[in-house]
């Protein structure tokens, strides 16, 4: 299964975008008609109604992701573009895995779920459902202890995060 | 007020003197309300062809073009020519008749989604949901078009939009745009680097695109070029903004450029690119010496620089004049005088080649543009279609002083030059009933070949019907020439497959049908003695040039 990240390449962007109709297709546009891979895009409302905030996750060298960020701004809807670090910035991601498990094993896996601060949400004869969130890194190590029960199937939501300290994306250069 | 009279008086205020335009169902309202205007509206014969009027009006004029049609099949005729002014730069604002709002996404009658199609090649889109939001779209469309690397931008206006009653509107709202902000001012401390480099070089060399045109920065590039005695080569783009009688000229790079050029390109050290974004044709045959040497790269347009050429020493992102200004305020005391004398030399070694020997005596169009530049008025102004007659008119068209020259060099879109001549002419004044205005005097060359003719036969009407005073050069060779010549080049000998026109067409009986009066010329004196007659007619005139369909680019 797929699920494991490539923290090297995989880097993160936070947009404001004016709340437009057709910001999302053209932002999606750009990526599939420049040959540029995004991993993961989450969308969301701000404080201010009209604008939203656009994460994206997408993968490529230094060359790529500058080239990337200049055509984004070429977008007449995008106001702001700032990378989110590591180490600058905190990064999160929501996971649901439904994973097999019966009277036998249902004990183990919450004992690794607290471990981790995951939650269960759904528990039927069969399955659970897990849900947890953090940094790539211990989504992916979740999902090495997991893994073994046998994963049913999972959903992940795509980084989203903030630049660390008192400064907002409006101030960064 | 009615939304559709309000478009209109939105149009005059950002001083829209013409629309080129076609109706449909759902423009009815604008047109009903068009009727009352003051603004001119010129009826195209294809919407294909209404963005190609508004480019050549905006290229002649500095001012944004506007052009119009209906839903559906009107809009989608538009594509071609939105995507041509795109790749070139051209600010227009382009106007779509939508179906009504509540049928959106029902697959109506004559219903299309043009934002989404275009999406890829406007600068930026509308899709107008509420007409009192017409004024403020209406001016950041023509703000965003015009300003910074000027696009074109498309405003797509829901028929029952254009039909709402509006009151206490305020057609000057502000614009609601942060995201929009573009640079002109070059970074100080990238100036000052790259006075520098242009001390230290030794053999430099001005890489000059289309954007030095597009911000009017001529004479400060020259300026520039004299101050520093630096050597100015153009693109294909490029091509009229440095004078071709000075000097300092250096020709035309690229693919379909000069080998003498190429040649110049090859044993520079430093390239000052000024406005050019470094295309695959413009650098085709010097990409690899371009990666060798240091580069300095001008451009208004932060994604051009490093885009195409990784090693970009030294990135000025600002307009092509302001940074020349900025550059020509510092003494650079650059001694090239060794560099001169090695690029007369190479000059020397690598001429142009007129004379190929067809033994048929068919006319040749090289020496023809040749003539031409010495018979045509000082500030002629010439729109090449796509093909060899393309390359021929840019390489052998001598281009100083006011001549300008003009073509679809991003897209390379067959069609292009009958329209944007019009565009042009119109533009000038140049049509009947002004003869006895200055504006009337400036000459419009307008080169095609038989194949690109054909694409835009259809606007002969218009430019006949208005008197355009245009000068036709249709060059005959029977083919699609250069593609003929590319399936020569790649698959050798005889390897034509579906370049061939050789179905005869009476061009001047198509003339006369048009009204239009006409000339056939089958030697290179005859064509020029006919390019002098017609010059001399008013209003529109079609010269037809017999060549030898084994006439080649070089
Ligand atoms: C709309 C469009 N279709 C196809 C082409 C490909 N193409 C480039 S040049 C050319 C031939 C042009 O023929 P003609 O107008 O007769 O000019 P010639 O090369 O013979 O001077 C073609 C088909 C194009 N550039 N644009
Ligand atoms: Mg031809």
């Amino acid at each position: 299964m797929e699920h494991l990240t490539n923290h090297n390449k995989h880097r993160c962007l936070s947009l404001l975008v004016m709340n437009n109709a057709g910001v999302l297709s053209r932002i999606s546009g750009l990526f599939s008609r420049r040959g540029y891979n995004i991993d993961a895009l989450t969308v969301g409302t701000t404080e201010d109604e009209q604008i939203s905030r656009i994460t994206i996750t997408v993968s490529g060298d230094d060359k790529v992701i500058e080239q990337i960020i200049k055509q984004l701004y070429k977008l007449v809807d995008v106001i702001k573009i700032v990378e989110l670090e590591k180490g600058q910035a905190i990064r999160r991601e929501l996971v649901y895995i439904k994973v097999k498990a019966d009277d036998t094993n249902r004990n183990k896996i919450v004992a690794i779920c607290n471990l981790f601060r995951a939650n269960v949400v759904d528990v039927a004869p069969e399955s659970l459902i897990l849900e947890i969130v953090g940094p790539a890194s211990k989504i992916d190590a979740f999902f090495e202890m997991i893994k073994p029960f046998g994963i049913i199937e999972f959903v992940r939501s795509g980084a989203t995060g903030l630049q660390r300290g008192k400064r907002s994306v409006h101030e960064s250069k | 007020m009615l939304a559709s009279k309000l478009i209109l008086k939105c149009l005059e205020d950002e001083n829209v003197e013409v629309i080129f335009g076609y109706p449909g169902g759902a423009l009815l309202p604008l047109y009903e309300a068009m009727r009352e205007s003051p603004i001119r509206h010129i009826l195209v014969r294809n919407e294909q062809a209404a963005p190609h009027y508004a480019s050549g009006y905006a290229r002649v004029s500095g001012r944004t073009g506007v052009c119009l049609a209906t839903s559906g099949p009107g809009a989608t005729n538009l594509v071609t020519g939105i995507a041509t002014a795109y790749l070139d730069s051209i600010p227009l604002v382009v106007l779509t008749g939508q179906v009504n709002r509540d049928l959106i996404g029902t697959d109506a009658f004559q219903e299309a989604d043009i934002t989404g199609a275009t999406e890829p090649f406007t600068k930026h889109s509308y899709l107008v949901k509420d007409a009192s939001q017409l004024p403020r779209i209406i001016k950041e469309a023509f703000y965003i078009a015009s300003t910074g690397r000027p696009g074109p931008v498309l405003i797509d206006i829901p028929r029952d939009v254009q039909e709402e009653n509006l009151r206490n509107i305020d057609r000057n709202p502000d614009m609601n745009i942060p995201g929009y902000k573009p640079n002109y001012k070059g970074h100080t401390g990238q100036i000052r680097r790259a006075i520098r480099k242009i001390k230290q070089s030794k053999r430099p060399v001005i890489y000059a695109g289309g954007g030095v045109k597009l911000s009017y920065a001529e004479n400060e590039l020259l300026a520039f070029a004299e101050a520093n005695q630096i050597p100015v080569i153009t693109t294909m783009m490029g091509i009229g903004c440095f004078p071709e009688d000075h000097p300092l000229y250096c020709g035309i790079v690229g693919s379909h450029g000069y080998d003498y050029s190429n040649a110049i390109m090859e044993e520079a050290d430093l390239c000052i690119c000024v406005a050019a974004r470094m295309s695959d044709r413009g650098v085709a045959g010097t990409q690899k010496d371009i990666e060798k040497m240091e580069l300095i790269h001008i451009d208004i347009d932060p994604a051009e620089i490093g885009k195409n050429i990784e090693n970009t020493e030294i990135p000025i992102v600002g307009d092509a004049r302001t940074v020349l200004l900025d550059l020509l305020k510092r003494d650079l005391n650059t001694d090239t005088s060794r560099w001169l004398t090695r690029i007369s030399a190479i000059k020397d070694e690598i001429p142009l080649l007129f004379h190929q020997s067809l033994e048929n005596g068919l006319a040749n169009p090289k020496l023809f543009f040749e003539q031409l530049s010495t018979v045509a008025s000082e500030d002629a102004i010439l729109f090449a279609d796509v093909g060899l007659n393309q390359i021929w008119a840019a390489l052998y068209y001598h281009i100083y002083g006011k001549r300008r020259y003009f073509t679809s060099g991003g897209l390379g879109t067959m069609g292009y030059s009958i329209p944007a001549s019009a565009g042009a002419a119109v533009a000038l004044g140049n049509e009947a009933g002004n003869e006895a205005e200055d504006g009337n005097k400036r000459q419009i060359y307008c080169v095609c070949g038989d194949g690109s003719f054909q694409m835009s036969l259809a606007e002969l009407a218009v430019i006949s019907q208005l008197g355009l005073n245009i000068n036709i050069l249709l060059f005959t060779n029977t083919k699609l020439g250069m593609v003929r010549q590319l399936q020569h080049d790649t698959y050798g000998k005889d390897h034509y497959s579906g370049t061939d026109l050789n179905f005869e067409i009476d061009f001047m009986k198509l003339a006369q049908a048009y009204g239009i009066p006409s000339f056939r010329a089958s030697t290179t004196e005859d064509a020029v003695t006919a390019a002098q007659k017609a010059a001399a007619i008013q209003g529109p005139t079609i010269v037809q040039i017999d060549v030898d369909k084994d006439f080649l680019r070089i």
